[in-house]
């Protein structure tokens, strides 16, 4: 059996490494999944060197720097097919809530000598700078679906990756509508499938960490929201956090100030 | 890519270096050791060493992860929202954030909460301690000490290592499991609020974590006789050690701040002793103990301090390995990190089988203005946060002062003194040991970077 492994490279931008913790934590598989693949490059895992092409590259972080926007493009170079994986490198993450901030103010606010700093105006998403084959959501994203993701690919098919609301999770598991039932503000109704609806199994509202679904009617949700009593900022502050650049979601939170 | 790869497109990062770079000047008596990015740490770094003369004359820890503003967009958001967003400083400890986060805000509410919900915090932060240990013993740091580039490359290079990798993954996974069963999920648990919990655990899921921690109790024992037993460089220095401790408890949520050189604080006085400084080769703020500098945090200045507070059987587990406790050998901090996962094994089994179930899941929040700070041990070592909201919940300003910030400088001044021995050995050999040093600490750059307020300058 000579056949080389496909190669997979696993790449960090601005984020907190929980996406590419995602694959250590697969404990009962990872043994097996280094046996079909090469990792290749990962960082965070082993001193391996960069170098060569990669069959599939996981992208972890957004882009928040000078320097980070020449990496993406020499990852893109080296790869045959790109999958963002996470919140950050799809929908500028938790961090990219600066962007409603001017740069300036943020930087004076957390560092002594600002002249030191050297960061973008804005946290985007990687799809803002380069094509990307495949978008994994989450905030972390679900280890299930990546070994999904990386079974598919190893089987020779393109992987599909399931992007209805959450609110169809719930139909499925049983869970009692904490809107309905509750009048607790929910965003499951535009917030995409992968997490098995957790935070409505757990008594309370989901806060969208997938990002938006397939299609998302924001502003229904958001007079739903209204009509329930939800103070107009904190509706803003729903739409405005982990998935702070996707679009559907930025222009609803400015709707509400 | 972390040896010899001054070229290298994607990680030679400018940010954090040094502008004024000296190692043009006299170059046939400078040397430079140099690790562009560090692997097998969380995060991104590098180091730099430059030796004039056969002499150390400056090491630096290089942190050019970029920052991600966290303290900036905090402000205005609701405090019952923090522990969500502060959990996403780092995917490794995130319930070390929501720890100092709940806790600190309860303290600025004036809140108090019951003793069953205190107790299945501190089962929630065993089952991190745990997996976060455990991934950096097993997966970050023993390759070091074999010469592997990974754990997985361990694995698949010798049978015998590959029933370490196992057994840790074993361990990993029953740590994780207590995660998810009080937290939801492994990475950024989605169960934790101020004052207590969404939803409580049912007796059914809490009597089968029981199970699965007794199943790895001895497992995690052997990987702790494993560890001691590793081939550590000759090397001490007399550190100050700084760590919370409670009188009856190992700590982990609650205590004073205390030192081994005779500092003893309330948490909330913790700025009137440190002070943080801002590098220029860092993204990182770097924390110093006002009037003597460096100080040394995480499980080795946990255990040195408060071993005595285990459970018996870590205590006598860590009296039988041959070691002398306290320990100045920074390269045993991977021993301490092994007993910790053995003493969290032992006393998340102790906190089930005791548990009561309180009345409610969480304490009802009333906002009200004001202040709070508060420490707790996260498994990297203290991790501070304050905040400041308004009457309505909104934060007006927040200080998150994370572990590897407050050991950065330790970890730059180990370097210097530990360069000398390694000056004869090749050059990737020189930087792997450097690398190792660093990897004592068990550095998380994601949390160092994350940031820091220091002072807000009104242009």
């Amino acid at each position: 059996m000579n056949v080389p492994k496909p190669r997979l490279g696993v790449f960090k931008f601005a984020s907190c490494d929980g996406c590419q913790l995602s694959i250590l934590d697969c404990e009962d598989e990872i043994l097996a999944v280094a046996d079909r693949v090469e990792i290749a490059y990962f960082l965070e895992a082993t001193r391996r060197p960069l170098e060569g092409r990669f069959d599939v590259s996981l992208v972890e972080g957004s882009i928040s720097s000078p320097e980070q926007l020449e990496q993406i493009k020499d990852v893109r170079e080296r790869s045959k097919f790109v999958v963002t994986i996470g919140a950050c490198a799809n929908g500028g993450g938790i961090q990219g809530l600066r962007n409603f901030i001017s740069i300036e103010e943020s930087i004076a606010a957390v560092y002594a000598n600002p002249s030191y700093v050297k960061t973008l105006d804005k946290s985007r998403p990687i799809a803002d700078f380069i094509t990307v084959d495949l978008e994994l959501q989450g905030c972390p994203i679900n280890k299930y679906q990546l070994l999904n993701v990386i079974a598919q690919m190893l089987a020779g098919a393109r992987p599909r990756v399931p992007d209805h609301a959450v609110c169809l999770d719930c139909k499925r598991r049983n869970i009692v509508c904490v809107v309905v039932s509750q009048g607790k503000a929910c965003m499951g109704p535009v917030t995409s499938t992968g997490c098995g609806a957790l935070c409505p199994a757990h008594d309370r509202g989901c806060f969208a960490c997938y990002g938006p679904s397939h299609q998302p009617n924001t502003a229904a949700l958001a007079s739903r929201f209204e009509s329930i009593g939800v103070p107009s900022d904190q509706i803003r502050r729903f739409f405005h956090a982990f998935y702070s650049t996707s679009p559907a979601f930025v222009a609803e939170g400015l709707r509400h100030v | 890519m972390s040896n010899e790869s001054k070229h290298d497109p994607l990680h030679d990062s400018a940010a954090g270096e040094a502008p004024d770079s000296k190692a043009s000047v006299n170059a046939s008596t400078e040397r430079t050791i140099r690790v562009a990015a560090m692997a097998r740490v969380e995060g991104e770094g590098g180091i730099t060493i430059v030796v004039r003369d056969g002499k150390v004359e400056d090491a630096q820890l290089r942190i050019f992860e970029p920052p991600r503003f966290f303290e900036s967009f905090l402000r205005g958001r609701s405090l019952l929202e923090v522990p969500d967003i502060t959990a996403r400083i780092c995917g490794i400890c995130p319930v070390a954030y929501q720890m100092s986060s709940c806790h600190a805000i309860e303290k600025l509410l004036g809140m108090n909460v019951p003793a069953p919900i205190k107790s299945l915090r501190r089962l929630l932060y065993c089952g991190e301690w745990i997996e976060s240990h455990v991934l950096h013993f097993a997966f970050l740091h023993a390759p070091d000490f074999f010469g592997y580039e990974s754990a997985i490359a361990m694995a698949q290079a010798k049978p015998e290592f590959a029933a370490i990798v196992r057994s840790a993954l074993a361990v990993k996974k029953a740590g994780n499991s207590i995660v998810e069963t009080l937290g939801g999920r492994e990475v950024h648990p989605i169960n934790v609020r101020v004052g207590g919990f969404y939803k409580l655990p049912s007796r059914a899921d809490l009597a089968a974590l029981a199970e699965r921690l007794e199943r790895v109790r001895d497992v995690a024992r052997d990987l702790v006789r494993w560890t001691a037993k590793l081939d550590f460089p000759d090397y001490e220095y007399d550190y100050e050690y700084v760590a919370l401790s409670h009188p009856v408890e190992y700590p982990m949520n609650e205590g004073r701040l205390v030192s081994s050189k005779g500092l003893n604080i309330d948490m909330a006085e913790y700025p009137d002793h440190f002070e943080e400084r801002h590098v220029p080769h860092s993204n990182a703020l770097q924390s110093l103990k006002k009037g003597s500098g460096a100080f040394f945090t995480g499980p080795l200045a946990r255990w040195n301090m408060n071993r005595d507070r285990a459970t018996v059987d870590a205590r006598v587990l860590g009296g039988e390995l041959g070691i002398s406790w306290p320990c100045d050998n920074p390269f045993v901090s991977i021993v301490a990190r092994a007993i910790e996962v053995f003493h969290a094994v032992d006393l998340a089994i102790r906190l089930i089988r005791e548990y009561e179930p309180p009345e409610r899941a969480f304490e009802p929040v009333e906002f009200r203005a004001g202040s709070g700070a508060w420490i707790t041990e996260a498994p990297r070592g203290i991790l501070y946060h304050r905040y400041e909201a308004d009457d309505k919940g909104a934060v007006v300003a927040a200080t998150i002062i994370a572990p590897t910030s407050q050991n950065q400088r330790q970890i730059e001044e180990d370097l210097i003194r530990f360069a000398p021995t390694i000056l004869d050995i090749p050059q990737a050999e020189a930087e792997w040991k450097c690398e190792q040093v660093v990897r004592n600490y068990d550095p998380c750059i994601s949390c160092a970077t994350h940031f820091l307020t220091l002072n807000i300058v009104n242009k």
